[in-house]
């Protein structure tokens, strides 16, 4: 029941349904999977039923409500929340608490939506996994003995074990796509720009992007329509008009698309075959709802991950110099329990106490690539690389109105087959990074399963303020496919 | 590329992390890999390439130099791990 | 004391505030001294999230700068970050601007001190925007061991104006800063108040000694903590005389020790080495991906351009020629800001006797705002006001005195110039009026009439005095024309 939050609207509409209930079942739903899955780092039962009931009341007087009253919506625990914690699932900020809602976060309290609660993820987002979170492990619902993917992983499976419709992730390198495809749900990465980051802690400034995941694409689509807009508050939000995603998903009609098919990336080291068949399959559906297809290739694919693990960590290592301990944050004590009283030490071991090893990794490596001496080599590097890599973007879509490929190149992997070699886990974003780099919408949609019965998902790019175009193609798949509508069985291993 | 033990050290001070929970050398082993993976980018030949700091295509956002409220103070220090009633408390600044 | 000739090199770097309203990146107040951390906001306190949005009017401000300092005003400026921690700093980095400042490459001429009819130009290398750090205050009096942190000032924008090491003498170092100062001041820049720390200055400065010909470059000293002008020069001309002997006792030169960090301790007058970090300096800049890039548009450019209107020294000339006051005139009232600047030139304009304008401004005005602590602007008898008094002065209703009586009841009271003159019974006496008070008083002092007669015109004088007593209003002028009218008649 759960499942749609455009049927929880319109059940509400016809009286059939109340938020209440609504509540109450996301609410039972929560209790049920937090033990297994542990999706949520924070949830407010109570704030929830009596926002629930209000809602309830103001529809009985006749009141309008927002466009997503009554709504369950999680939101990832990178978002600042002024009446919960906000954590990053770091130590850093286990008690942290904003004084301000994120922007994101006011749009979904001016649409009614109910905000159950925080979702777990990678520490400061970094990570495929949701492994480095300080608050444990986050289970894939289809598999409790595999990661949900990552960082947004408690944001994907929440979605995947039912508990709400609607949930709020963010996407530096891939972050919503890869947990939406290991979880065998609907994600999407918006413009940059596109989506206000006022309030959305920052991990790599150029890179981030807030967006929504939800089983189907018009779950995103609706979402998508309340988050997105200009803010006067982001320097780097865009200021032009938004284009209607869900009215979009309206139309299953692709003829005359052109959708570019990025067959090399099917060729690339590591990439499963059900992964492959996946893709093929969906280009198939695609011709049939009226598409041509067009391969293509983005020349600098492979140099995308390497510029990324450049760009991002160097940013990181700026953006997480403010968790210091001083002002706000874990401060450490010395060994007897006492205030440190030597400043530098206070630092380095705040710090070191606050972040978990990927987070330290990170900032080590990104203070390298900028110090004096390296930055030419990498950092200055990197961005000429991007912008060779964006010129790719802007060639194929001269020629495509949209790219399809592969999420990922396997299945959600195992517990620990990764957590200790970087570089393998960072290849997880093999398909994901060049929409980051490029600044393009993206979207990951569920398109078939693997031998372990495991979702598989297929990406596509747009071009740039393009995402309700992305929402259409989507939508259209998924009235003729019924991926999407696949449930993980009761908790199990598949092993 | 080789980062010594020491090379290592001298990074985490820079970005103050105690890291002496970490055994250094698996750190710099590490550091190395991932080094050696991104330093492909060598290959490339982008002597002509303008640097992109910024995925947007727009400059020049600014805002009128208007004064908007500022927090309360209580709110202000509510996070500070040490403060009096007006003031953040850290260990000593000299000189 | 030196044996071997030396040129003294020194450059300097000056922070302006600039004079917004609210800070560089966010809406809190700029205001100096409210209480701690009551000017502060999730992006001044670097809290996760929070993002910063340029302060249009610190962009035209430092163009203005740049246009008085005749500096470039390169087509694009961006911001990068500078990175290090200190508890000042809640974000771990100043947002700064790192090889594209908004002004470059530009001079300021000053007169050399040595000698008046020399100019010596001193060139301006880059003058870019900056974040200021908040506060920190260390109270060891009291015994305690840690440190207070007041974020009030983070985020206050600063313009950091750097020169070419041209400068050779303390004094020409003075004369810099102070004709910098007045220009800032004086187009509206800054307030430049070093006691409030709106204007700050460090000094790099060394010695080229010749040693029969060669020549020996000591190690360039940063000195830091200068709160006056006066300070300025009692530290450089310790520092001279310092590196000079440090040379010579100890041999130190610029390829033996680089460059060091002092201080200047202002009760002991001298300078002394700042505590040297662990690490050398490693701030990491690199672009901001928070912010854009800035281009000046041709409508800002214009704007800047159009607030640029003349500099202290023009406006000097100015008022020499247009008003014809004299020069010591013309300098006293450019020297007391640009509002007070503004404030005569209103009431010169509107009571068209500039002479008389510069007297009342001089004496009662600037004598009145000193007295009460306040800014022109602040002053309770406006410009169009002080004008109409002159005008009536003029005009020949009111004696100079009794215009003063009128000014200090309107300044007491708060009133306008009308009710002022009706307080006071201030009103046209119409002429038979003045007639029969006059004919009265002829009557009343036949030795005055006799004096007259007999060729003593000034006797007349105690006529007016008795007047004035009958009749305030009496125009002192009016009466002595009409008695010697009078008496001749007799």
């Amino acid at each position: 029941m759960l499942d749609s939050a455009h049927e929880l609207l319109s059940l509400q509409e016809q009286g059939q349904l109340t938020a209440t209930e609504i509540a109450q079942q996301a609410i039972a739903a929560i209790e049920a999977s937090q033990p297994i899955h542990n999706a949520y780092t924070h949830v407010d039962a109570e704030a929830v039923l009596a926002q629930a009931q209000q809602i309830d009341q103001r529809r009985a007087a006749g009141e309008a409500l927002g466009a997503l009253a009554g709504v369950p919506v999680a939101v990832k625990d990178v978002l600042c929340t002024k009446d919960m914690p906000t954590t990053c699932s770091s130590r850093m900020l286990e008690n942290f608490r904003p004084p301000y809602d994120a922007t994101v976060v006011e749009k979904l309290r001016q649409a009614d939506a109910l905000i159950v609660g925080k979702t777990n993820m990678d520490e400061f987002a970094m990570g495929a996994s949701t492994e480095t979170s300080y608050f444990g492990l986050t289970k894939n619902p289809w598999d409790i003995e595999r990661t949900p993917g990552g960082s947004s992983g408690g944001a994907a499976a929440c979605v995947a074990a039912g508990t709400v419709p609607l949930s709020l992730g963010t996407d530096t390198g891939g972050s919503i796509r890869q947990p939406a495809a290991f979880c065998g749900i609907t994600g999407l990465k918006p413009t940059y720009g596109r989506v206000s980051r006022y309030g959305l802690v920052a991990f790599a400034s150029s890179l981030d992007q807030v967006g929504p995941l939800a089983w189907s694409a018009k779950d995103c689509a609706l979402l998508q329509d309340v988050i997105a807009g200009f803010e006067p508050r982001d320097s780097t939000s865009l200021d032009v008009p938004t284009e209607a995603c869900f009215a979009a998903t309206q139309s299953a009609d692709l003829r005359g698309m052109r959708v570019g098919l990025l067959r090399q990336s099917l060729d690339s080291e590591g990439v499963d075959a059900a992964a492959v068949q996946a893709v093929l399959d969906a280009a198939k559906v695609f011709t049939d709802l009226g598409a041509e297809i067009i391969d293509i290739d983005l020349p600098h694919r492979k140099y995308w991950v390497p510029t990324y693990y450049v760009i991002a960590p160097s940013e990181a290592s700026s953006n997480l110099s403010r968790f210091d301990g001083a002002h706000y944050g874990h401060r450490a004590k010395d060994d007897n329990g006492n205030e440190i009283n030597d400043l530098v030490s206070m630092y380095c071991k705040s710090r070191g106490e606050g972040f978990g090893d990927e987070v330290k990794r990170r900032i080590m490596l990104g203070t390298y690539a900028l110090s004096e001496g390296y930055a030419d080599e990498y950092y200055n590097k990197a961005l000429k690389v991007r912008r060779l890599i964006r010129g790719d973007y802007d060639a194929a879509f001269n020629d495509v109105d949209l790219l399809l490929g592969p999420t990922t190149p396997t299945s959600a992997f195992k517990f620990g087959e990764k957590v200790d070699d970087p570089v393998q886990m960072y290849l997880c974003d093999l398909f994901t990074v060049g929409a980051n780099l490029a600044g393009v919408p993206a979207m990951s949609l569920p398109a078939g399963f693997d031998q372990l019965n495991l979702p598989l998902g297929i990406h596509l790019h747009a071009p740039a303020l393009q995402e309700a175009r992305l929402c259409q193609a989507a939508a259209a798949f998924q009235t003729v496919t019924d991926f999407h509508r696949q449930r993980p069985s009761e908790p199990s291993s598949k092993s | 590329m080789a980062l010594s033990t020491d090379d290592v050290k001298k990074l985490a001070l820079l970005a103050r992390l105690d890291i002496s929970d970490l055994p250094v050398d698996h750190l710099a082993g590490q550091l190395e890999s991932i080094l050696d993976f991104v330093h492909q980018l060598s290959e490339l030949d982008t002597e002509d390439v303008e640097p992109m700091t910024t995925a947007l295509d727009v400059d020049n956002r600014w805002r009128r130099d208007e004064v908007l409220p500022s927090l309360d103070r209580q709110d202000v220090l509510a996070n500070a791990p040490a403060a009096d009633d007006e003031c953040f408390r850290v260990p000593p600044v000299l000189g | 004391m030196s044996q071997y000739p030396f040129t003294t090199v020194i450059g300097l770097e000056v922070h302006v505030q600039l004079k917004t309203a609210s800070k560089l990146f966010c809406g809190c107040s700029t205001e100096f001294g409210a209480p701690p951390n009551t000017h502060v906001c999730p992006l001044c306190l670097g809290l996760p999230g929070a993002l910063p949005v340029i302060n249009e009017k610190a962009l035209e401000l430092s163009a203005l700068a740049g246009l008085a300092l005749h500096c470039d005003l390169p087509p694009v400026t961006k911001w990068d970050r500078k990175q290090y921690f200190y508890p000042d700093l809640p974000k771990g980095y100043q947002t700064s601007q790192f090889d594209m400042p908004i002004c470059a490459d530009g001079f300021l001429e000053i007169e050399d001190p040595a000698d008046a009819n020399q100019t010596v130009r001193i060139g301006i290398i880059r003058a870019h925007l900056e974040e200021d750090a908040g506060k920190s205050m260390h109270d060891e009096v009291a015994g305690r061991a840690d440190s207070r942190i007041d974020l009030n000032r983070c985020g206050t924008p600063l313009l950091e104006i750097v020169s070419e090491p041209d400068l050779r003498t303390a004094e020409q170092c003075v004369a810099f800063l102070t004709k910098l100062r007045e220009m800032m001041v004086h187009l509206g820049v800054s307030d430049c108040e070093m006691q409030e720390g709106s204007l700050r200055v460090d000094a790099n400065v060394n010695l080229h000694i010749d040693r029969n010909g060669e020549v020996i470059a000591t190690p360039i000293v940063e000195i830091k903590n200068m709160n006056s002008f006066r300070n300025v020069a009692a530290a450089l001309a310790y520092e001279v005389d310092r590196q000079y002997e440090e040379w010579e006792t100890k041999g130190h030169t610029i390829k033996t020790h680089g460059k060091r960090t002092f201080g200047w301790d202002d009760g002991k007058q001298v300078t002394y080495p700042q505590r040297e970090k662990e690490e050398s300096a490693d701030y990491r800049y690199f672009p901001c991906p928070d912010l854009l890039p800035v281009r000046l548009t041709e409508a800002q450019r214009e704007k800047v351009r159009s607030m640029f209107t003349e500099l202290p020294q023009q406006a000097r000339e100015r008022l020499q020629s247009q008003y014809d006051v004299t020069a010591y005139d013309a300098d006293v009232i450019v020297s007391a800001g640009p509002e007070m600047l503004a404030y005569y030139d209103s009431v010169a304009t509107a009571c068209g006797d500039g002479k008389r304008a510069s007297s009342w401004v001089q004496q009662d005005v600037m004598r009145s705002i000193k007295e009460q602590g306040i800014s022109v602007d602040q002053f309770a008898i406006s410009a169009d006001q002080l004008a109409a008094l002159i005008q009536c002065i003029i005009a020949g209703e009111l004696a100079n005195n009794r215009a003063r009586d009128v000014f200090e009841h309107m300044l007491d009271k708060g009133v306008a110039m009308d009710q002022a003159m009706k307080d006071l019974g201030i009103e046209q006496v119409d002429d038979s009026e003045i007639e029969s008070l006059v004919a009265d008083l002829l009557s009343k002092n036949p030795r005055v009439v006799d004096d007259v007669k007999g060729g003593n015109a000034k006797a007349v004088g105690a006529l007016i005095g008795q007047a004035r007593k009958a009749n305030p209003n009496a125009n002192p002028q009016q009466v002595r024309e009409l008695a010697l009218k009078m008496i001749e008649q007799m």
